[in-house]
């Protein structure tokens, strides 16, 4: 792997602004976390419009409802400060949704402004008698972006809520980074299989998934529940998924709480879920039961059958550092070449979390870059193939190459919800998919018509 | 849970009676708390000017608002799209502190080098009216050097609601207004405000003009440049479509320049052919009068039969709708209603007290009347009044299809036009899509009730 010049790592080619930013704000990534706990109201202190883009944004991806309230900012509160309004948002929230618990999570606006939510939350509770659970973080989109706001809110949660203790339970603590509702349910089933009770943070495998119901719900059913996570330091293991954290995360503070914690990344390919399934394994002291091996197979069997399609093809990988990892793994796994990984994150945790791959794989790294630096390096990197969101499509029309969506957001094809990248089984899905995306250029492209390839 | 409308939305929610128009409380901040569907000042100025496809839009603040503004509106150009890119100065943390100016101007300065824009937008968003950015110096600044018209959006989000943004918007609209060329125009020419060619609408509005004779001077902003808005003070007549965000403009173009206005609408067949003619009237000119009736007359003999097909399978069905303005409110009342649509339910965002004495006098008895409505209240008002087909955008969509309800988009984001007479097809068309799909006989709610039909039927 050569190292991206700092040209690359600027914010884009030839000056200081973002275009086509390829990152979200932090409290979007707080309100997904939260999505994922049952009988949740994610609530945004700032302006009405942060919660409302946010919203959108999400449905968009999900096509489900998502409540986010706020706390409705106006100029008086800019100058004066939102207690009073983030106390009535709290008693309008509590009376409309009846929640189990509240989630705060800090706008732009409310950070720059100094608020002390910590303290306007304890100014709430001496005030009301009865009021539901309510945990906070701090998510400046000026310091980070959805993925940082994600494992933020996550790690809030386990702080405030797993303070359980006691005779260890036959569970296991699973912490993904952000996956689709298929990929939870089935990590879910995985671990399962091996005998153990896994408590997903967060799970809004269903919360962002659901089914129709003959009355409207005003939360959906599903979600980690409170007490799942309250007795999360009695698991046997914490399994983090998250390779690519540089700030503390919420495995740090099972850790503390005493449960041992595995640091696994995306379980994407063969050796990927390999490692998942032997640390579950090893956890449970059980063997991979029958059907996941049938699984396995069957995804070597796949890559016998295809490996030739995708022997050497430039792959250019774009999205959460997380995912951007994952996928360059199985890629390599399977003969390709991820020539170009880039996020918009800024943590500058993706080029360490690559550093594992057989040299010469990864050309170039761009972190901290908008699409704008994206498709400058893809015209010098020339690949076959772009993997990531929605968002890229402008730059895949642009560059002649075919798009095969993965990640968020995906707002032009249906079933985000329903795309499995995880696990074997997942893994051939995504293989079959990458495969056929070429297939389907190779076939497109040439002067005949073969039916047969 | 039985529902009830929240305390501090206490006169927000209202049903239409005999007894006539009551006074609906509106245009105030969203209740803390209550999940409204509105978004912030900075949306409404960057809805209006979003079209102007040969203009820099840079948003000026961390780069959130730049992303979920990024290619949101289906507002097409016949040529340049700049409009169709996010620009952000991206402000962090060092900017917080130490001030966002410096980065501000050399992001303008590079933006500008680099796609040679005919004017730039900053829009001001929250963060900058708190650390106190003077925006306006530093466009001032950059406009000198360059020779472009750089013009500050005071649009910080907290500043009020999404009108408020379009009065922010309409305040650097007329900063282009009145600084270009004055020739050749003639008598018969007009602006279009408020639409936003969304799927190709102004263009469709703008061939009715073209055959009635009618010069459109100026869209603003659908298909939108920089140079015609600068010349919009020479037509005679200004066509308000979108009356909520581009009244304010209106007015101050009648005051500062002497045009006078007519609101209207080209949603559905009746408001298409009155604004036609009203415009023809305006202009008072018995030709261009002539033409009015003739393209009307062709027109509605080529769309009508259609209608009245949907219409066979519509007749009866029940529809709620949520959209920003009321003057499409009213519009889409009358355009169902010729489709054999009852509403049931309407509301909106940005709704005034005169709008929504109207909304009750156009709307049939017992319709729920909401201003600034949230999710949980559509979502019990939608079971409430049996609606079958709900009428609003994306944030509304999965509250009807959660109970088994169609949805039609009739927000800037769809890609299907549905203006003009052509449009009534397309709306008809999508309505009777949704409206009449088996797949609702299905869904819980409503197999149940085809269920207990059976059995009625069997047990007779």
């Amino acid at each position: 792997m050569t190292c991206a010049t700092e040209h690359a790592l600027s914010h884009s080619v030839s000056d200081a602004a973002t275009v086509n930013p390829c990152t979200l704000c932090a409290p979007l990534g707080a309100v997904l976390a939260s999505a994922g706990v049952q009988g949740a109201v994610p609530l945004l202190h700032g302006a009405q419009g942060c919660a409302t883009y946010i919203r959108r944004y999400l449905i968009s991806h999900f096509r489900e409802p998502i409540d986010v309230a706020s706390s409705s900012f106006g100029e008086a509160q800019t100058v004066f400060g939102g207690e009073s309004n983030l106390h009535r948002a709290l008693d309008n929230v509590a009376r409309q949704y009846q929640p189990k618990l509240v989630t705060v999570a800090t706008t732009c606006l409310a950070e720059t402004i100094g608020e002390d939510v910590g303290r306007l939350l304890r100014s709430y509770e001496e005030k009301r008698d009865r009021h539901p659970p309510v945990v906070s973080a701090s998510t400046p989109s000026f310091k980070d972006g959805h993925v940082e706001g994600f494992h933020t809110m996550v790690r809030a949660l386990v702080e405030s809520l797993a303070l359980q203790r006691g005779t260890p339970l036959r569970s296991v603590n699973v912490l993904p980074p952000i996956v689709s509702p298929a990929d939870l349910r089935h990590l879910s089933e995985i671990a399962s299989a091996y005998g153990l009770s896994p408590t997903i943070l967060p799970d809004y495998s269903e919360t962002l998934d659901g089914v129709i119901a003959d009355h409207y719900r005003p939360l959906p059913s599903g979600g980690t529940r409170i007490e799942d996570i309250a007795s999360m330091p009695r698991a046997l293991a914490t399994l983090d998924l998250t390779l690519t954290g540089t700030a503390p995360r919420a495995s740090a503070v099972l850790c503390e709480r005493g449960v041992p914690m595995r640091l696994l990344g995306l379980p994407i390919g063969i050796r990927a879920s390999d490692g998942l399934c032997d640390a579950l394994g090893e956890i449970s002291g059980a063997s991979m039961p029958d059907w996941l091996e049938m699984e396995r197979g069957r995804l070597l069997d796949a890559y016998a059958d295809g490996h030739k399609y995708v022997f050497g093809k430039r792959v250019a990988l774009y999205g959460d550092p997380e995912l951007v990892v994952g996928l360059a793994g199985f890629l390599a796994e399977i003969g390709a070449r991820p020539v170009l990984c880039a996020t918009g994150a800024r943590n500058r945790a993706l080029r360490n979390a690559l550093e594992g791959l057989p040299s010469g794989t990864v050309e170039e790294v761009i972190e901290d870059g908008d699409f704008g630096a994206i498709e400058v390096a893809c015209r010098r990197l020339k690949p076959e193939l772009l993997m990531g969101s929605s968002k890229g499509y402008h730059m895949a029309r642009a560059l002649g190459v075919p798009l095969l969506r993965v990640g968020f957001p995906i707002h032009d094809r249906m079933g985000a919800g329903r795309l499995l990248f995880v696990g074997y089984r997942g893994s051939a899905q995504l293989f079959d998919n990458v495969v056929n995306t070429l297939l389907e250029v190779k076939q497109s492209a040439s002067p005949t018509a073969f039916s047969y390839l | 849970m039985t529902f009830k409308v929240l305390d501090d939305r206490a006169g927000q929610v209202i049903r239409t009676s005999k007894q006539g128009a009551v006074e609906v409380t509106c245009n105030k901040a969203s209740a803390a708390g209550s999940v409204s569907q509105r978004a912030c000042t900075f949306c409404g100025s960057r809805v209006v000017l979003y079209p102007i496809a040969d203009a820099l839009h840079l948003v000026h603040g961390p780069v959130g608002c730049a992303a979920y503004t990024w290619d949101i509106r289906g507002a097409l150009s016949s040529g340049p799209e700049l409009h169709r890119i996010s620009c952000s100065t991206d402000l962090r943390e060092r900017e917080i502190v130490l001030g966002g100016e410096k980065r501000l101007e050399e992001s303008l300065r590079g933006l500008i080098a680099r796609y040679s824009p005919r004017a730039a937008f900053v829009y001001a968003t929250c963060v900058v009216g708190v650390i106190g950015d003077d925006v306006s110096a530093v466009c001032k600044r950059v406009e000198a050097d360059v020779g472009i018209p750089v013009i500050a959006v005071q649009s910080e989000g907290f500043r009020g609601t999404k009108r408020d943004g379009y009065s922010a918007a309409t305040r650097a609209l007329l900063e282009l207004i009145g600084t270009g060329s004055i020739d050749s125009v003639g008598p018969l020419s007009i602006n279009l405000l408020g639409d936003f060619n969304v799927a190709g609408e102004s263009w469709i509005i703008k061939e009715y003009f073209s055959r009635m004779g009618v010069e459109v001077v100026s869209v603003l902003t659908g298909d939108g440049r920089v140079d015609e808005i600068r010349r919009a003070h020479v037509a005679r007549l200004n066509v308000v479509q979108c009356a909520g965000s581009m009244t304010p403009l209106a007015k101050a173009m009648e005051e500062k320049y002497g045009i006078p206005f007519i609101r209207v609408s080209f949603f559905g067949i009746e408001d298409t052919a009155k604004a036609l003619y009203e415009v023809a009237e305006k202009l008072g000119d018995k030709a261009v009068a002539q033409r009015a009736q003739e393209l009307v007359r062709a027109e509605l003999g080529k769309v009508l039969p259609a209608l009245k097909e949907f219409k066979k399978d519509l007749q009866g069905k029940r529809a709620g709708l949520y959209v920003g303005g009321a003057f499409k409110a009213f519009s889409l009342v009358r355009a169902l209603r010729q489709l054999g649509v009852t509403v049931a339910l309407a509301g909106t965002q940005t709704g005034s007290r005169e709008e929504y004495e109207e909304l009750q006098a156009v709307c049939d008895e017992n319709t729920i009347i909401v201003d600034d409505t949230n999710a949980l209240e559509l979502a019990n008002f939608l079971v409430e009044q049996d609606i079958d087909v709900f009428i609003g955008g994306v944030k509304e969509r999965p509250i009807a299809y959660k109970l088994g309800i169609g949805f039609c988009d009739h927000n800037h984001e769809r890609k299907i036009p549905l203006a003009g007479f052509e449009g009534a097809v397309a709306f008809a068309r999508e309505i009777h899509a949704t409206a009449t799909s088996p797949i609702w006989s299905l869904m819980p709610r409503k197999a149940s009730r085809v269920r207990a039909a059976l059995a009625k039927a069997v047990a007779l």
